[in-house]
């Protein structure tokens, strides 16, 4: 421990959101620092690497008045946390935690390291309760569990976002608990935050929410869903709520990964993204969990855009390899004007067997979720076979399921603005198994 | 040996410290983080950290243990539950709770629990290194005590004894311990390595029935994400005719740990004991430590070789060598070496080589045998099978499983690859199948694998002129084709069909072969095709 903060004005160089700081006297590993800039403008950064001649640091915020004279940096001798209270419920704050409601900052209980520390493996409870998104498609089919990570895969131009504010407004628990969202929205237009903003409006204040737009900041990208998810862990394993993080979008996450990796000057890897985004994404991805003995849990949704609509590009192919399944939209649904535009067949949730059924959710969930993706899967075969052969050429049979494909799809799927409970869903899905007289058993 | 910490970037760490050696153990600062040297030169030795290093100062001090990272083995590592340096993670949360804080030393063996020593030898007899002194019972296992020394034994223990206290002494004073220390990088070559023999039973079909893997081999499953290669490690090794087993969660998920250990604390195995009795777990997941992931498959692999080294039969899975693979390019950048394809250090391929190498057969001093298994999953980014990880274990691996993106999605699991994986293991498995199982193995193999190339050969045809324009026998062949696929080949992780057994295995697809024969034999007596798939697929319902 020191005893008083250092300060120094001793830059050497900037390149970007780094700073060199020269004839530092003990600086530490994550220790944070406030630079202020010769205009009173202050910044907050975080040491990265320290050797015997310079201190790096890492700026969350514009280094555009930044100089190397006048600029004054102050180290603190601690690492960068978070304020925590039940009282952040109901706020909106930028990417570094300063409100964006007009109301003043609470006073924090305590504070949290915003990296976090590695969940004890043995102190994990496996997953097993639904949260109801008000989905049929993520409900019926590819159901989210408490303490679960399932992204959804977009492409750009898809409707990713109301799809997410439909799910922030509509989400809840089947059953009884405390539930709350914390949402993390990275590199959004203005519109898409006055879109948000005006959802949140409409919502009870059980909501957390942390904005980074377009024109901020890009290691703010980094910071936020740090920020979220610290906030979300103590509600969730201080507070004993269940949380829903909902990440968006984190393709800009990992684009702003990618610009500081390149003006610390790694050896890139695939894509020009560093050879850790692995690693990177899963101290993110795997904050998600529950605990033993602990009430609470903090699930997560993050959303991404899959750039090229390349599944294999090392965005959702390494969120994939972290997250534990995975919802995916497509064009092809967005074209029939079908909303959310989900294509259930690469969908999947591996999580869903150890949350539905008799007693979690309705004893029929597995059957009917089984039976309508077996009748869609070869629905879809059929259309393929019908493109070459013409309906003319398909038996009788076939002729029926590939109509009830269609069938599902417009009235399964698709559901516009409308929420749907577990029980609606799971109605519905029996109702067109028998109208095509699909048997359960 | 002391100096300070005199740069810091990350997880790796400049010291001033001389005289070291290449991957001894060196703790930093206040904290005593602990680390081993991965470079040394002239005026500075380079440490990789195995934990967390926020807060760490230069200027703070630096401590060199002259020695390697090492194992502790001994009596009570089964049903354990480790990370990547032996940790166990028990203990972890006793000292830092729910969440992983760096902890310092945790001691891995419980060298206070107690044991009933049955001494082999006795006071006065004259012992030689490697000479099993006596032994324990570890759950289900005879756990040898071998001797460290040679020399003549003063005084023996038996009875109950702890770890913690000698189990022997010899004439000049020196103590032979029920444990020891073992460095991790280096393979325990104890006895003498001979060729592979016995199969190894995993209880799927789609192996043991087409690609057979055998008792010492090595087996890689590469996949994509979600093609079930979490799964099927996980489900071999609850069922895999072994003695003991190694699972290394390796840079993967922790709900997959937490599911793993919930599950083997309740399923039994066939002597109705725990599996976890048999089972040993490291977990170095995704978020923790990536110099830890690094060491965690040599701390793993040195458990195994001491089963192995008592005769026992030992299977080892990793989940996922890619994550080992990533865990060594990341440290290697830190260093900035000159990277290789891809990033990865050139060294890559030598240094997988080498711990392949590192599964074998053994005949041991004592005349029984033991082996070593290897089953380990490879993550391809993008499922692209060319990249340099997959590619640097196809060359040392004698069996790959190739787990298909397509199948999986059309939920076809174990999505095995039937045409694109294979087994250079087969044949001395399948003379044992011959003579154990059924003298026809061989032959139903080889007209199983017929049918699915004509198949295959067929479905060309298909896309063309539709099933309509296939002659009878064709669609017939079609028909079969699917249920070898959909009743044989494919086994469902999470029903009774989990496991079985190489009868069972046999039977199913004589049945299946059988109506076929019957069925062709039918066509060519005129009976419509409609009639024959019709009787087929009541039967089959
Ligand atoms: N043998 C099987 N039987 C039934 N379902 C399976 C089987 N194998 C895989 N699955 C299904 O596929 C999902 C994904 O499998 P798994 O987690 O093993 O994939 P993976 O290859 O390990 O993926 P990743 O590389 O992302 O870890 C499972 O959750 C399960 O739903
Ligand atoms: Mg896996």
């Amino acid at each position: 421990m020191r005893l008083a903060e250092h300060c120094y004005r001793s830059i050497s160089a900037i390149r970007g959101p780094l700073v060199f700081v020269e004839r530092v006297f003990s600086a530490r590993i994550g220790e944070t620092v406030t630079l202020v800039a010769p205009n009173g403008q202050l910044l907050e950064g975080e040491v990265l690497k320290i050797d015997t001649e310079q201190v790096l640091i890492q700026v969350f915020g514009e280094t555009y008045g930044l100089d190397l004279e006048k600029t004054t940096v102050t180290f603190h001798d601690s690492v960068k946390r978070a304020p925590l209270s039940r009282q952040c419920l109901g706020r909106i704050f930028n990417g570094s935690f300063k409100p964006l409601d007009d109301a003043p900052m609470y006073i924090p209980e305590s504070w949290g390291a915003v990296s976090g520390a590695p969940i004890n493996p043995v102190a994990r409870e496996f997953p097993h309760e639904m949260i109801e998104t008000g989905i049929s498609a993520i409900d019926g089919l590819n159901s989210l569990i408490k303490g679960q990570k399932l992204p959804i895969f977009s492409c750009a131009g898809l409707p990713a976002q109301e799809l997410v504010a439909q799910i922030l407004s509509s989400a809840r628990l089947p059953g009884e608990g405390d539930f709350v969202v914390v949402f993390v929205a990275l590199g959004l237009s203005y519109h898409e935050y006055s879109f948000f903003r005006e959802t949140l409006e409409k919502m009870p204040s059980r909501f957390v929410a942390f904005f980074n737009l377009a024109g901020e900041a890009v290691v703010e990208r980094l910071l936020a869903p740090r920020l979220g998810l610290t906030i979300a862990e103590d509600l969730a394993f201080n507070h004993g709520m269940d949380v829903l993080a909902i990440i968006s979008d984190m393709t800009n996450y990992c684009d702003a990964l990618r610009e500081i990796s390149t003006s610390r000057e790694e050896l890139p890897g695939r894509r020009g993204y560093p050879g850790y985004m692995y690693s990177d994404l899963a101290s993110l991805y795997e904050r998600a969990g529950r605990l033993h003995g602990r009430a609470g849990s903090v699930t997560m949704l993050p959303v991404l855009t899959m750039p090229e609509d390349d599944i294999t590009h090392p965005i959702p192919d390494l969120t994939g390899y972290v997250t534990e399944g995975q919802i995916v939209l497509s064009r092809e649904m967005q074209q029939k004007g079908i909303f959310p535009p989900i294509d259930v067949l690469p969908c999947l949730s591996r999580l869903m067997q150890s949350g539905i059924g008799e007693g979690l959710t309705r004893a029929d969930h597995r059957q009917v979720a089984n039976l309508l993706y077996q009748t869609y899967a070869k629905g879809r075969e059929l259309r393929k076979l019908e493109a070459v052969v013409g309906k003319e050429g398909l038996l009788e049979e076939d002729r029926v399921v590939l109509t009830m494909a269609d069938e599902f799809e417009k009235r399964f799927v698709h559901q516009g603005k409308a929420r749907r409970d577990i029980f609606q869903t799971l109605d519905l899905g029996r109702e067109l198994l028998k109208e095509y007289k699909v048997e359960l058993t | 040996m002391k100096g300070i910490v005199t740069s810091i970037s990350g997880a790796t760490v400049s010291v001033d410290l001389r005289g070291l050696q290449l991957y001894d153990r060196v703790y930093v600062g206040h904290a005593r983080l602990s680390g081993e040297v991965v470079h040394l030169e002239k005026e500075r030795t380079t440490v990789q950290v195995f934990e967390d290093t926020h807060g760490l100062s230069i200027g703070e001090p630096a401590v060199g243990a002259r020695a390697p990272l090492t194992a502790v083995l001994g009596p009570g590592l089964l049903g354990g539950v480790y990370d990547g340096l032996q940790r166990p993670l028990q203990g972890l949360q006793r000292h830092s709770g729910d969440f992983i804080h760096s902890a310092g030393e945790i001691q891995s063996l419980d060298l206070q629990r107690s044991w009933d020593f049955i001494p082999h030898m006795q006071a006065g007899e004259q012992v030689n290194i490697g000479d099993q002194i006596g032994l324990v019972r570890e759950g289900h296992l005879d756990h040898p005590i071998f001797a460290a020394f040679a020399g003549e034994i003063e005084q023996i223990a038996q009875g109950q004894v702890c770890l913690a206290e000698p189990l022997a002494r010899l004439k000049d004073g020196q103590q032979l311990f029920g444990w020891q220390n073992w460095p991790v990088r280096r393979p325990r070559s104890q006895g003498r390595k001979c060729p592979a023999e016995k199969p190894l039973i995993t209880g799927q079909r789609c192996i043991d029935f087409l690609f057979p893997m055998v008792k010492g081999g090595v087996a890689v499953i590469p996949g994509g994400f979600g093609t079930g290669k979490t799964v099927l490690e996980q489900t071999i090794a609850k069922f895999a005719d072994s003695d003991v087993v190694i699972y290394v969660g390796c840079g993967e998920r922790g709900n997959e740990m937490a599911g793993l250990l919930t599950e083997f604390g309740e399923l039994r195995d066939a002597n109705d004991r725990p599996l976890l009795e048999r089972t040993i777990i490291i977990a170095n997941t995704s978020n923790m430590p990536v110099a830890a992931r690094e060491s965690s498959i040599f701390t793993a692999v040195t458990m195994a070789e001491y089963y192995r080294d008592m005769g026992y039969d030992v299977l080892f899975l990793a989940d996922s060598l890619s994550r080992w693979a990533e865990a060594l390019r990341e440290i290697s950048s830190a260093l900035e070496e000159i990277p290789g394809e891809e990033g990865y250090p050139t060294y890559l391929g030598s240094r997988l080589a080498k711990f392949i190498e590192r599964a074998g057969v053994v005949k041991l001093a004592s005349g029984k045998t033991g082996s070593l298994s290897m089953i380990l999953a490879i993550s391809p980014p993008g499922a692209d099978f060319s990249e340099p990880v997959t590619q640097a274990c196809l060359r040392a691996a004698g069996a790959f499983y190739m787990l298909d993106t397509g199948l999986a999605q059309s939920r076809h699991f174990p999505a095995i690859n039937w045409t694109q994986s294979y087994s250079l293991l087969g044949s001395k498995a399948a003379d044992y199948f011959r003579q154990q199982v059924d003298k026809r193995w061989t032959d139903l193999q080889r007209c199983c694998q017929d049918i699915m190339q004509q198949e295959d050969a067929l479905r060309e045809v298909v896309e063309v002129v539709g099933m309509e324009g296939l002659q009878d026998r064709d669609r017939l062949l079609m028909s079969v084709a699917d249920r070898v696929r959909r009743d044989f080949l494919c086994q469902n992780s999470f029903s009774a069909d989990a496991f079985s057994s190489p009868q069972q295995t046999v039977q199913l697809i004589t049945s299946i072969l059988d109506r076929y024969d019957h069925a062709l034999k039918r066509l060519e007596d005129g009976v419509l095709l409609s009639d024959i798939l019709q009787g087929e697929s009541d039967a089959a319902g």
